[in-house]
Order: structure tokens, then C-alpha cells, then sequence
């Protein structure tokens, strides 16, 4: 008789290499295979889980390919209105300062429609963290410019490619809240390898225990991929993000204890 | 027990309703004519009274997705603006609606359109009482005619909005927020502490505990059958404040041939115009609608009756007339008389207009 491996041969503790995380829902993620997005999810829950703060934690999912966030993040959550996170996020945690907040945005989100809301939680000082993922470009919609798309990169919006003079210059959103006194952590990261999501792993962790202490707003940054709006594969896309995005967006620590870091 | 007695605007009266009430958060910007809630808040320093935090956004659109955030952890959340401002927070008001969310929305309203004036109007009745922002959804609308309004509609737009789990805009006008009027102040209402949250509404995002599913303050669903059961669900909930939570007011409608219908600082000029009518034998009564939404359609019917003519007295082109020709179904003669722009109409005017349009003509 010819030996069939099935799948109760293969599913069984000791073939254990890799797990879900607990505090991710079972749902199936929404997200392009590939994208940046659900490995962010992944270590934003494993960081949750291992502080143990699952019961005092609060996030914020924003409108974009992320606003089903709620869907995947095994935590209480609330969906914004576009771009508004850090509104709810301020309210939020200003009611209830012992509970641990997070908003979750892109570069749509956050540094177009919700640039105030960002700069002005930012100034204020509000105890909160955003996480932010810099895709450069308007995922769920379409793949249209973002006020983070490159100089020449093609979008939807931009099929000739962004040209600054009819289209301004993509936006460092992240050093310009570096700038403010409100902030006390910034972080630049990016999560296409092992290492890098190691690292990225570690500024959110910062970032949740910085919160605390009650010294400001908390920021990561995260470089991030869409191959399908970029119209590439998974590895394509990350090679671009490395070749071009990088450059302008460098990766590491922007302000650590409320200090600019000297580069 | 004897109430204090105090003499106040209506902004601040609500401002001070606001804090006894047990309001936990205060989130607006700057407006005439109604700056002077955020002034009182902060001048009375609540953060010390009762650990009620108040906070000066930077938009009006800020102010309202605060009050989302905050109202989805079950706290008592208010904010307070002129028209302008309640304009910038439609797409905020939506969303709490869709989440099914309590708060209260002040509406100090001014003339328009666009920055209009800083003068009283009561031109944005159709903004408030039919949804506002988009999507299927109402308010409930309490039309405070006097300070001590201002102050009791507090609690009771509380009441209302954590009862049916729905925005509930207050809509007063500048009049009625900048004049003094003597006012009873209740006895303080305490916060609701975070632990009585949790088990009194068990929807708040409060953190999620081993003993439930994660809570989820959402108004997006993306699969149309299951959306359409929750707007069918929401407008279940508008057909119940129907029935349930109308409240008007009727002054000398007993013999009256003719009714004023109108409310705040119309019905209080109304008030004056019904005696100058019946000086001249004319006998007029008041109508005045408190809950705008729901309209109380049936009442007026019924108050109707046998009447020669209605005149809705609005200062707008004729907003809720529209209301009161679908609740009397051409029963009654009904005639809109109005003033624009930050016009107060007299009294006089007023009489005069009823005479006009129903007995001279
Ligand atoms: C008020 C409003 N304007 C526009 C939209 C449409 N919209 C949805 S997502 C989005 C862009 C999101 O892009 P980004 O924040 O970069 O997130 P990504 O999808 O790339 O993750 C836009 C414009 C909306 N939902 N609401
Ligand atoms: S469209 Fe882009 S951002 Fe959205 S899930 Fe796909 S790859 Fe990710």
C-alpha cells in the first residue's frame, strides 16, 4: 500500500516551527500577500502580548487598507473617521491616562487628510503612540499619490510620474514631528527582513513603555511596501523600497529621550 | 431640598450643567456666540471640581472624532459650537451615529450660509433634524427657549443619548445663549467610575478582559446584507424616540383660532404676539415643539383641530414649516413667517404677520 502523508500527520506539536500569534484574531488578513502591513500587525501584538497589557490597551485603526485592523488585533479597538486617529487617540487616553493607546495610519492618513490632528496631538504632548506606515502611496483606493509618493514615482494620480513642480515635494512627516517638543520618541524602521523586524520590533516596544512615563507622544515609522499599487511582485517591491525609498526615508532612531539624535 | 438659585447666560448655564451633570469630557474650538461654554469650563477649573477634563481642540473636526474616541469608552462626552463649526463636524456626527455612540452636540446657532453672521438664527433646523452629515441617520433635537433649559437639557440629553446609544444635538441659538436668566442649579451628579462603565455598558472600549470578546467601535461593515440589518436596526431605533420621547409645550391653545408653531427664541417672542393679538380679540396659542426630532406630529395635529390657521415663526426662510404641513396633512392652513440674517422679528411683526396672512388677506 502506498503511504499518503495527510494532514493530521503533518499538523502535530513537535512539527511546531512558526505560530500565530494569541493576540491575533484567527480571521484571514485582508492584505496583499507580501505586504508590509501584516508583519506590522504580527509584532505590534506580539509586543502587546508580551508586556501584558492586552486589557489596558486601546488602538485606533485609521481608514485605508488597515482600517479592518480591528479585525486581526485581538485587543478593544475603534475605527476612525480619515485621518482623525490621533483626535479619538487624545480623547482616549485623556479619560483613561493609565490604559496603554496606539493609532495605527498611513501616510494618506496621516500625512494628508489627518496632518493637524497628527501635528497638534503631537504638539500637545498627548500620551500616545502612532505607529505609522509609510508606503508612499494610497493603497486601498488605488494606488494614487500620497503626500509621502517619491519625486518621478508613478502612481495612479501621478501616471507620468510626480513632478514636484505641478505636485510638491513628498512630505518628511516623521522629521517634522521630530522637531516638536511634544514628541519624545521617533523611530524610523522598516520590516522586509528578519533583522529589520526585529528592530522594529524593539522601537515598539520602546515606544509602549516610553508611554508611561507620560514624556509625550511616541512615534514609529514604518517603511513599508504595496506591490500592488507600485505594480510590482512582493520581492520586486522590496527591492524598490531599498533602492529608492530608503534614501530619502532613512532608516534608525530619529529622537530617542526627547533628543534629536545628531546624525 | 432648596436649589441655588443663580443668575447666568445660557452658555454658561449649560457649561455649569455640564459639570454637575458628571460630564467626564469637554472637546471644542473657539465660535461666537458661543465661546463662553469653553471660558466657564476652564475658568472653573472641573478638572479640580469633579476630574472632568476639558480641552480646547484645534478644528472643530478634531473636537467631534474626540468625542468619538472618548464616547466609545462609555464616558460622557460634550462639545459646543456655532454653525460654522457644526458644519466642519458632520462627517464626525455620522460616524458616532453609525457607531451608535452617546454625546451631546451644542448648537449655538448663527446666521448663514457660509460665515454668515455672528447674529441669532435658527437656520440650520434642517441640518439637525433631518441627519446632517451623510448616510440614513437622525438626532435626537432638544430646542432649549430659556437658560434654565440650557442647563436642564444636559441631563436629560444625556438621558436620551445613553438610553437609545445616539448623538443628541442640543439646537439653541445665539439669543438664547448670550442672555442672562436666573437659573436652578441641581445638586452634583458624580463621574461614573471606569469600573461602573464596564458592567453598565458593556459595548465601552475599555480594555479587553479574559471574560469577553474584544470590543469594537466600528460603522463600517462591508457586506451589504449584514449593513442593511444595522440601518434597518437604527432606523428601528428612530421609529422608537417617535414614539417615545416627544415633548412639547402648548400656551393658550384651549379657545385659540390660530396657532404660532415655533420654538426657542421665536416662541419666546410668540409669547408676547399672542397677547397682542388677543388685545385685539384675536385668540392665537403657542405651539412650541421641544424635541424637534422626533417632531411631535400626532400632538400638533390634535392641538390643531378646528383651528383657522397655523403660522410657523422661524428666523429662516421656513424650515420646520415643512415639518408641520406633513404633520397636520392639509388639515390646518399653515404660513411661514420669518427674518434672516440676524434678525430678531418683534413681537409686533410678528402679530402683524399672523393678521396679514390670515385675517386681512
Ligand atoms: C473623508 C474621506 N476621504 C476619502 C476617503 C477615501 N480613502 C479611503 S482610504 C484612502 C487613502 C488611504 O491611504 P493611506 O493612508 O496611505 O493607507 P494605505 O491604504 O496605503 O495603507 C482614501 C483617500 C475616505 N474614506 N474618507
Ligand atoms: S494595496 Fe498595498 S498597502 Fe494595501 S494591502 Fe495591498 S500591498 Fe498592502
Amino acid at each position: 500500500m502506498e503511504e499518503t502523508i495527510t494532514k493530521s500527520d503533518i499538523i502535530k506539536p513537535e512539527n511546531l516551527v512558526y505560530k500565530k500569534t494569541d493576540l491575533m484574531t484567527d480571521n484571514v488578513l485582508s492584505y496583499c500577500p507580501g505586504c508590509g502591513h501584516g508583519t506590522t500587525h504580527r509584532i505590534i501584538m506580539e509586543t502587546i502580548e508580551e508586556m501584558g497589557v492586552q486589557k489596558d490597551t486601546i488602538g485606533i485603526a485609521p481608514v485605508g487598507c488597515s482600517v479592518l485592523a480591528y479585525e486581526f488585533m485581538n485587543i478593544d479597538m475603534q475605527q476612525a473617521a480619515h485621518g482623525r486617529a490621533p483626535a479619538l487617540a487624545t480623547a482616549i487616553k485623556r479619560l483613561l491616562p493609565y490604559k496603554t493607546v496606539f493609532t495605527y495610519q498611513g501616510d494618506g492618513d496621516l500625512a494628508a487628510i489627518g496632518t493637524a490632528e497628527t501635528i497638534h496631538a503631537a504638539n500637545r504632548g498627548e500620551n500616545i503612540t502612532i505607529i505609522f506606515i509609510n508606503n508612499g502611496i494610497y493603497g486601498m483606493t488605488g494606488g494614487q499619490m500620497a503626500p509621502t509618493t517619491l519625486e518621478g514615482m508613478k502612481s495612479s494620480t501621478t501616471p507620468y510620474g510626480r513632478d514636484w513642480e505641478m505636485m510638491g515635494h513628498p512630505l518628511k512627516i516623521t522629521e517634522l514631528l521630530a522637531q516638536l517638543p511634544g514628541t519624545y520618541f521617533v523611530s524610523r524602521q522598516a520590516v522586509h527582513t528578519p533583522a529589520n523586524v526585529r528592530k522594529t520590533k524593539k522601537a515598539i516596544r520602546n515606544a509602549f513603555e516610553l508611554q508611561k512615563l507620560n514624556r509625550g507622544m511616541t512615534f514609529v515609522e514604518v517603511v513599508s511596501n504595496c506591490n500592488s499599487g507600485w505594480k510590482m511582485t512582493p520581492v520586486q517591491a522590496n527591492q524598490w523600497m531599498v533602492e529608492n525609498m530608503f534614501p530619502f526615508y532613512p532608516l534608525g532612531d530619529i529622537k530617542v529621550d526627547g533628543e534629536l539624535v545628531k546624525k | 431640598m432648596k436649589k441655588e438659585l443663580r443668575l447666568m447666560k445660557g452658555n454658561e448655564a449649560f457649561a455649569e450643567g455640564a459639570i454637575r451633570a458628571g460630564v467626564d469630557g469637554y472637546f471644542g474650538y473657539p465660535i461666537t456666540p458661543q465661546s463662553e461654554v469653553m471660558e466657564y469650563l476652564t475658568a472653573e477649573k472641573p478638572h479640580e471640581r469633579t476630574g472632568m477634563v476639558v480641552l480646547q481642540a484645534e478644528s472643530e473636526v478634531a473636537s467631534i472624532n474626540m468625542l468619538y474616541g472618548g464616547a466609545g469608552c462609555g464616558k460622557k462626552v460634550m462639545t459646543s459650537s456655532s454653525s460654522p463649526g457644526i458644519s466642519l463636524m458632520q462627517e464626525g456626527i455620522s460616524y458616532m451615529a453609525g457607531a451608535e455612540l452617546p454625546c451631546i452636540v451644542l448648537n449655538v446657532v448663527r446666521g448663514g450660509p457660509g460665515l454668515g453672521t455672528i447674529q441669532p438664527a435658527q437656520s440650520d433646523y434642517f441640518q439637525a433634524t433631518k441627519g446632517g452629515g451623510h448616510g440614513d441617520y437622525r438626532l435626537i433635537t432638544l430646542a432649549p427657549s430659556s437658560v434654565q433649559e440650557m442647563y436642564d437639557f444636559v441631563k436629560l440629553g444625556y438621558d436620551l443619548a445613553f438610553k437609545y446609544r445616539t448623538p443628541v444635538m442640543v439646537l439653541s441659538d445665539g439669543a438664547i445663549g448670550q442672555m442672562m436668566e436666573k437659573v436652578e442649579i441641581d445638586e452634583q451628579i458624580p463621574r461614573t467610575q471606569d469600573e461602573e462603565i464596564r458592567s453598565k455598558y458593556p459595548w465601552a472600549t475599555m480594555g479587553k478582559t479574559p471574560d469577553r470578546e474584544r470590543n469594537i467601535i466600528t460603522s463600517l461593515d462591508l457586506d451589504p446584507a449584514r449593513h442593511e440589518r444595522h440601518n434597518l436596526k437604527l432606523q428601528a431605533k428612530y421609529r422608537e424616540i417617535e414614539k417615545a420621547e416627544i415633548r412639547f409645550e402648548t400656551i393658550q391653545c384651549e379657545d385659540a383660532d390660530f396657532l404660532f408653531v415655533a420654538y426657542g427664541t421665536s416662541s419666546r417672542i410668540c409669547q408676547k404676539s399672542i397677547q397682542l393679538c388677543r388685545e385685539k380679540g384675536i385668540k392665537v396659542g403657542l405651539f412650541r415643539p421641544i424635541t424637534l426630532f422626533p417632531f411631535p406630529k400626532n400632538d400638533l395635529k390634535q392641538v390643531a383641530r378646528g383651528c383657522k390657521g397655523i403660522l410657523s415663526v422661524e428666523m429662516s426662510a421656513g424650515q420646520m414649516i415643512e415639518d408641520i404641513r406633513l404633520a397636520i396633512e392639509g388639515s390646518v392652513r399653515s404660513e411661514h413667517y420669518g427674518r434672516m440674517g440676524g434678525i430678531i422679528p418683534s413681537p409686533i411683526e410678528v402679530a402683524e404677520a399672523l393678521e396679514q396672512k390670515f385675517i386681512k388677506s
